[in-house]
C-alpha cells in the first residue's frame, strides 16, 4: 500500500526518462496533508517533469505514485478533479475580464453559479480587486495578477495545489504578500506544494526536498537541513547540493 | 458535463469578439474579396479605348463604327486619318485597340461578297488583348448577322462567333474558389492558432492539468469557428446572389451541407496542424504556405486542373479544396444534385475522417 492517510502525495522510485534522457530518477518522497512542501533545484534538475507527473499531466516511465488518493497512472481525471495547479508562466487570459477568468475556472471545475459569486466575492474581498472586476486582466499589475492566478488556482477549495515557479518575475513586496496568502490557504487545510529559486521562499516552507539531476538529494526541514549540512541558510545548503550536478540547465 | 463544456464555449467566444480587429478581417474578408473579384478583378474589359481608322466611310461601315460606339465595352478615342497614325496611336498608350477598314469596304462587301476588318491589339497585357478581340469579333458578328437576315445571302465567309458570356463570366469561377479560400483561412489558420496561443500562453498546461477531457477542449476550440464560418458563407452567398446576380441553380441545402462538410474538413486540418506546431507564427505559416497556397495553385480555380502535368495533377487529388469546388460548382452553376457530386462528397468524408482520427492520436493527452 502506497497510500496513506496522513499522507496527500506519496511516491515510491518514481521514474521519468524521454528517450535516453532520465528527467526524474527513481525518487520516493511523501507529502503530508496540510502542509508547504518546497521543491527545490536548479534549472533542469527534473522538478516540473515530477510536478507534471504528480498533476496527471505526464505518466511516469516506472515506479509508482497516487496524490490525493488516486494513482498518478491510472486515476489522472480523478486527480485533476482534486488538485489545483499554477504554472510558471501567467495562466489566467489576458483578454478576459476579472470575474469572466473566475467565472470559466470555475465552470471548469464544475462548480454551481451560485458558488462561483460567492468565492468570487470572496477573492475580491481578500484581494481588495472590487474596482477591476470588470477589468480585463491584461491592464492589471504583475503583482496583482500573480496573486489572482493563485487565487483562482485554489478557487474550486482543492485539498492540494501545486505552484511551479510562481513568484518569478514579482518584485519582494509582492512575494511576500503572495506568501501570506499561502500560509491562509495552508492554514485552511490546503496542502500546498511549491516549486521555487527563491532560498528566503524556502525557509518558509515546513519541509524541503532537493533534487539535483533527476535525484532527490535531501528532504527535511530547512533547519534540520542547515543543520545537517553546517550553513548558515538555505541558499548554502542549496549551493553544496547543486554544485554536483553533472547536468547543464536549460 | 455539459457546463463545463458551455463555460469553455462562452470563453472561446469572449476571446473572438475581444480581438475586434480580427473579427472585422473575419467578417470583413469575405465581402471585401467577393467585391474585388465581382468588379475589380474581372477578366471583363470595359470601356477599352480603341481608334478607327475608315477610309471608306459607307454606310456599312459607319453601322459598324456605330456598333462599337453603342458597345460599353468601347470608347471610340480616335478618329484616324491614315495607316501612319495607327503606330503612333499606339505607342501614345491611350489605345488597346485599333479598327481598320479597307477602302470601298462597302462595294467589296456588296460586290465581291466579302470583305475585311483588320484588328489591331495591344498584345502588351495578353489577357486584354483576347477579351477585346473576341468583344471585337462578337459585335462585327452582330453586324453580319443583321446583315444575312434582312438582305439577299452574301457569301460572307466569317469564323467569329459570340463566344464571350458577357458579364459574370468570371463569377462562376471565383465564387466557389472564394468559398473554398475564406473557409480554409477562418477554419484552418484561425483554429491552429487559438489552439497553439493557448500553449505559448502556457494556459494549455492549466487546462490539461483541470477536469475539462481534452477531447472537450478540442471541440469547443472548433465550434466558433464553424458558426464563424456559416455566417461568412451565408455573405458569400447573398452577395453573389444580390450583388453579383450570380443564382443558385441547385439545391441551396446540399450546397450549405457540403459547405459545411468543408468546414469540419478544414478545422480538422486547423487542429492537425495546432497538435504539430508549438508558436503561432509557425501554425500561420503552415496554414499559409502549406494549405493556402496550394489551394491556389492545385484546386482549379486558379488554373485548370486538366492543363497541368500529370503529377500536378495526381498531387491535386489530395487537396481538399479541389473536391469541394467541383462540388460548388457542381451544384451552384450547373444546379446538379447529389446523384452528380456523391463521389467528390465522399472523398471529402474519407478526408475528413482521416484527418479527425490523424488529429485524435496526435493531440496529446498528456504533455509531453
Amino acid at each position: 500500500m502506497i497510500d496513506s492517510n496522513s499522507h496527500i502525495i506519496t511516491a515510491n522510485k518514481l521514474t521519468k526518462t524521454f528517450g535516453d534522457f532520465t528527467a526524474v530518477d527513481a525518487i520516493s518522497l511523501d507529502v503530508h496533508k496540510g502542509e508547504i512542501f518546497g521543491f527545490l533545484g536548479a534549472n533542469g534538475a527534473g522538478k516540473s517533469t515530477a510536478m507534471r507527473m504528480f498533476c496527471g499531466l505526464l505518466s511516469p516511465t516506472s515506479g509508482e505514485a497516487s496524490v490525493a488518493g488516486f494513482d498518478v497512472r491510472t486515476q489522472s481525471e480523478m486527480i485533476k478533479r482534486n488538485i489545483g495547479y499554477m504554472s510558471q508562466k501567467f495562466s489566467l487570459y489576458e483578454d478576459l475580464t476579472v470575474r469572466e477568468n473566475m467565472r470559466l475556472y470555475g465552470g471548469i471545475y464544475g462548480m454551481s453559479s451560485a458558488a462561483i459569486k460567492q468565492k468570487t466575492a470572496a477573492i475580491v474581498e481578500e484581494l481588495h480587486l472590487q474596482h477591476e472586476l470588470n477589468s480585463l486582466v491584461k491592464t492589471l499589475p504583475l503583482g496583482w495578477k500573480q496573486k489572482l492566478a493563485f487565487s483562482v488556482a485554489i478557487f474550486h477549495n482543492p485539498p492540494l495545489v501545486f505552484l511551479d515557479e510562481p513568484t518569478g518575475g514579482v518584485d519582494p513586496i509582492t512575494r511576500r504578500e503572495f506568501w501570506e496568502m499561502i500560509y491562509r490557504a495552508a492554514n485552511a487545510g490546503t496542502t500546498v506544494f511549491v516549486t521555487t529559486h527563491y532560498m528566503d521562499e524556502a525557509e518558509y516552507c515546513n519541509r524541503v526536498c532537493i533534487m539535483v539531476d533527476g535525484k532527490i538529494e535531501a528532504m527535511d526541514t530547512p533547519a534540520q537541513l542547515r543543520q545537517q549540512f553546517h550553513a548558515k541558510g538555505m541558499e548554502d545548503v542549496f549551493l553544496q547540493l547543486a554544485r554536483k550536478a553533472t547536468r547543464s540547465g536549460d | 458535463m455539459f457546463a463545463q463544456f458551455l463555460s469553455f464555449v462562452k470563453k472561446e467566444f469572449l476571446h473572438i469578439w475581444r480581438d475586434k480587429r480580427t473579427l472585422f478581417i473575419l467578417f470583413g474578408m469575405p465581402v471585401v474579396q467577393i467585391t474585388l473579384f465581382g468588379f475589380a478583378l474581372s477578366n471583363e474589359v470595359k470601356n477599352a479605348k480603341i481608334a478607327i481608322l475608315d477610309p471608306s466611310k459607307d454606310a456599312s461601315s459607319l453601322r459598324i463604327t456605330q456598333r462599337f460606339a453603342a458597345s460599353q465595352y468601347f470608347d471610340i478615342e480616335q478618329e484616324l486619318q491614315s495607316p501612319q497614325q495607327i503606330e503612333s496611336a499606339f505607342k501614345e498608350g491611350k489605345i488597346k485597340m485599333a479598327l481598320i477598314f479597307p477602302t470601298q469596304f462597302e462595294y467589296n462587301l456588296q460586290h465581291g461578297g466579302q470583305a475585311t476588318i483588320q484588328i489591331i491589339a495591344d498584345a502588351s497585357d495578353p489577357n486584354v488583348a483576347t477579351t477585346v478581340t473576341n468583344y471585337a469579333n462578337a459585335i462585327i458578328g452582330d453586324e453580319q448577322q443583321a446583315l444575312l437576315g434582312s438582305k439577299l445571302p452574301y457569301n460572307i465567309n466569317t469564323s467569329m462567333r459570340m463566344l464571350y458570356n458577357p458579364q459574370l463570366k468570371g463569377a462562376y469561377n471565383f465564387v466557389p474558389g472564394v468559398m473554398a479560400m475564406i473557409l480554409l483561412l477562418v477554419s484552418t489558420m484561425m483554429t491552429s492558432i487559438s489552439v497553439v496561443r493557448e500553449k505559448e500562453n502556457g494556459t494549455m498546461e492549466i487546462l490539461l492539468a483541470s477536469p475539462l477531457r481534452p477531447i472537450l477542449i478540442i471541440i469547443a476550440k472548433a465550434i466558433p469557428y464553424l458558426l464563424l464560418s456559416m455566417v461568412n458563407i451565408g455573405t458569400i452567398l447573398l452577395l453573389s446572389v444580390y450583388a453579383l446576380d450570380l443564382p443558385i441553380a441547385g439545391s441551396l441545402g446540399l450546397l450549405l451541407a457540403t459547405s459545411m462538410l468543408f468546414t469540419i474538413t478544414a478545422l480538422s486540418l486547423g487542429l492537425l496542424i495546432s497538435t504539430l506546431t508549438a508558436s503561432q507564427q509557425i501554425a500561420m505559416l503552415i496554414s499559409l504556405v502549406g494549405m493556402f497556397l496550394p489551394t491556389l495553385m492545385l484546386s482549379g480555380f486558379m488554373f485548370p486542373i486538366e492543363n497541368m502535368p500529370i503529377p500536378l495533377q495526381v498531387m491535386s487529388n489530395i487537396i481538399p479544396a479541389k473536391w469541394y469546388f467541383i462540388i460548388v460548382k457542381s451544384i451552384m452553376i450547373k444546379g446538379l444534385g447529389i446523384t452528380a457530386i456523391w463521389k467528390e462528397t465522399l472523398i471529402l468524408t474519407g478526408m475528413t475522417i482521416g484527418l479527425i482520427a490523424l488529429t485524435a492520436r496526435k493531440f496529446k493527452i498528456r504533455l509531453e
